[in-house]
């Protein structure tokens, strides 16, 4: 009842009056189980509007999914919404005026008052206007720990990036694999992330990632960065796995003592009934410089021509912000809501700390806001490369990482 | 001298009409396909490389970069690593499918019992998409799961084979899944080739005292010169297009060491949102083709023109 109320005010506000069934055509590429999940909280408030969501899931991920719905938009064909990263990804289609501009319902709804932290707003906006929907955050800036390997191992649970590598001998010794990573470049060039945060400071990551100084890159900080990582390569040595929840699955089952891994990789701990705190630790910013980064997920409206849709399509945009369809998709999510005037229902030690960073402000605005697609792609292939390659050196690396971002758009 | 030299002209005058319009029929039936061909083929490869010199993004545009892209292409260790595997691959793939190919055939010739139960077992493999092909290999060649664990349950504990991990030797985790899957209809075209074989040829080859195997190098493969060729642009093009099989074995892994030229354009035209990029990189694979292929097609069918 309340939902609908709103629902009408905001239509109302926005002026456009078409409350009426609208069959709206969705896509996004929400195909596990928990995604799937999530998305029919967003489909059944905007069904119980009186409107119709058509779903236009496209299985396989990002990379497949995201050619298939440009082409659609660049065909003349496009849905009424899609989902992108929020982030460089959708620039291009920005500046081809192919999004509608939802400047307007963002004004209404105080958007800028509410969306917290205000990067999530920045990444959607451009030249003033905004043209996107922020709807959850995720963050990369976790390591996961088994208490179970650290307990074979007869040592404590380490809580810093400094004692987890002094305890990785005694964790060795005990046949267990020190650091899980996944063998696709996506994994090693986030941990890199997490890592160069983490251990370089917010000044001199921000340098590199925001103002493309390569400069720093070759600087001291960033030094110390590259040798963790040379190390951290060593302690992986003994598993090979390819995906992330494989690699977390070696931390569930005690193979392997730690990964490093974004907030999602707690939906595998759950799944597969473990506690935090009993069972998995969590160190947001490895336990050295906690900070976390602010990526998620956001939908974006192409124009199409008709009023009708249009307005439906703004109302959508209203929707997806409100309190109520916040809190039951980012509770089947798994990620935080964007917006901090909500209660997600149950929370556990991990999530908690995540929501007092959030709120404490500790955010830095994520790879996809800062990195053009082209670059990470670069710099993917690069540290993929290191990761598999025994015999390229840090200081290799160093050097040609610091090539990618001096060419950086 | 006039007079006899006007005929020929008029005559010839008369009849140009005539050639365009001969077998008129036929030539309207293929008109379609003419025109897709100079559109689709013709028309796309252009495009392609027009836009190759420009730095198009997401979206294409018309905006000149000079041969950036070509300098980036050429810089990137990720592609000249794909280019050596390519090479690799190419050339053992090439060798080895010809040979293991031959040779089948030349054994299912030799009028064995249940050759039609061979042929099918060796075909099979390619009725299966190289996709299928990776997956199944990739578990094949998996050391908790296949064919490593096999063997050590035999006993020899200390065996060890593990390509797809191995940035060493994972090309030939790609070639022996490459082979499987595509020796059989090789063999069956040679197959077909040697049936062709006049049975007299054997007989006097007999007569003369000449062994099986001397018959079939010396005798039988010059003989078979059109089938080769044929095989020749099947495996070639396959490996030219090799993609999918690397996409479902190892996904260009571990690293970058299995990376191929085609798999290199898809991520970059739209992993890396960059299609300035991708168009560059497959120019330059449509230029290494007709390098390879124009002197060769002029050898083989120019030459036979003119006997």
């Amino acid at each position: 009842m309340k939902l609908t109320t709103k629902l009408l005010a905001a239509t109302a506000i926005c002026g456009a009056g078409a409350a009426s069934a609208t069959e709206l055509e969705v896509m996004h590429w929400w195909t596990s189980g928990g995604e799937a999940n999530a998305v029919s909280k967003f489909a059944e408030a905007w069904n119980a509007a009186g409107n119709t969501w058509v779903d236009g899931a496209i299985a396989g991920g990002g990379d497949t999914a995201r050619p298939i719905m440009v082409s659609r938009i660049i065909g003349g064909d496009p849905p009424a919404a899609f989902q992108f990263n929020h982030g460089r990804q959708a620039e291009e289609l920005v500046e081809a005026g192919m999004i509608l501009d939802i400047t307007d319902v963002s004004e209404q709804e105080g958007w800028a008052d509410i969306i917290t932290p205000s990067s999530l707003l920045d990444s959607c906006t451009y030249d003033g206007r905004v043209f996107c929907v922020p709807v959850n955050i995720h963050s990369w800036q976790w390591m996961w720990l088994s208490n179970g390997a650290y307990e074979a191992a007869g040592v404590d649970v380490p809580t810093t990036w400094t004692e987890y590598v002094e305890t990785a001998g005694a964790v060795r010794e005990a046949g267990i694999v020190p650091l899980a990573m996944g063998g696709q470049s996506w994994q090693q060039n986030g941990s890199f992330g997490v890592m160069a945060l983490a251990l370089a400071g917010q000044e001199s990551w921000l340098a590199v990632n925001e103002d493309k100084d390569s400069e720093v890159v070759m600087g001291p900080e960033y030094t110390r960065v590259f040798e963790a990582f040379g190390a951290a390569r060593e302690l992986s040595d003994g598993l090979n796995v390819q995906d992330w929840n494989q690699a977390t699955a070696a931390v569930i089952n005690d193979t392997a003592a730690a990964q490093i891994m974004g907030d999602w990789a707690q939906g595998e701990f759950a799944l597969a009934g473990e506690v935090a705190g009993e069972d998995y630790s969590c160190l947001p910013g490895l336990g050295e410089v906690a900070l976390l980064d602010t990526g998620g997920d956001a939908f974006f409206f192409p124009v199409t021509g008709d009023p009708e849709i249009e307005a439906a399509q703004k109302e959508l945009a209203a929707l997806m912000l409100s309190p109520e369809v916040q809190v039951s998709f980012n509770s089947a999510k798994g990620s935080l809501p964007v917006r901090p005037d909500v209660d997600l229902t149950t929370v556990n030690e991990c999530t908690q700390k995540g929501l007092d960073l959030l709120a404490a402000g500790s955010t830095v605005p994520s790879g996809n806001q800062l990195l053009s697609p082209d670059t990470t792609t670069q710099l993917n292939d690069l540290m993929t490369e290191f990761w598999e390659t025994p015999s390229m050196t840090p200081a290799e690396v160093q050097e040609q990482y610091a090539a990618i971002i001096a060419d950086a758009d | 001298m006039s007079s006899s030299t006007d005929p020929v002209i008029r005559s010839r005058a008369g009849r140009r009409p005539n050639r365009l319009f001969r077998n008129a029929n036929a030539k309207l039936a293929s008109l379609p396909m003419m025109f897709t061909a100079m559109i689709v083929f013709l028309g796309g490869t252009i495009w392609t490389i027009v836009y190759s010199f420009t730095d198009s993004g997401l979206l294409p545009r018309l905006q000149w970069a000079g041969l950036q892209q070509y300098e980036r292409l050429w810089s990137s260790r990720k592609w000249l690593v794909s280019i050596e595997n390519l090479a690799i691959y190419g050339v053992l793939s090439l060798i080895l499918t010809l040979v293991i190919a031959f040779v089948l055939a030349a054994l299912l010739d030799r009028k064995i019992r249940g050759e039609d139960v061979f042929r099918s077992i060796f075909l099979y493999p390619f009725a299966l998409s190289f996709i299928v092909t990776g997956l199944v290999w990739q578990w094949i060649l998996n050391p908790q799961f296949g064919l490593q664990n096999v063997v050590r349950d035999m006993g020899w504990t200390g065996f060890t084979f593990d390509p797809l991990n191995n940035p060493e030797i994972v090309l030939y985790g790609l070639l022996i899944a490459g082979l499987w899957q595509g020796t059989g209809l090789i063999m069956c075209i040679m197959l077909a080739g040697l049936r062709g074989i006049d049975e007299d040829i054997w007989k006097a080859a007999r007569v003369d005292g000449i062994g099986t195997v001397k018959t079939y190098i010396v005798v039988i493969i010059p003989m078979m010169r059109p089938v080769f060729v044929t095989s020749l642009v099947l495996i070639g093009s396959g490996i030219v297009k090799l993609y999918d099989l690397v996409v479902a074995q190892t996904s260009g892994g571990p690293g970058i060491s299995s990376e191929v030229p085609a798999k290199y354009v898809m991520t970059a035209m739209f992993g890396g949102q960059n299609l300035g990029q991708g168009f560059a990189a497959s120019t330059m694979m449509m230029l290494s083709v007709i390098i390879i292929l124009i002197p060769w097609a002029y050898l083989e069918f120019g030459g036979r023109k003119r006997g």
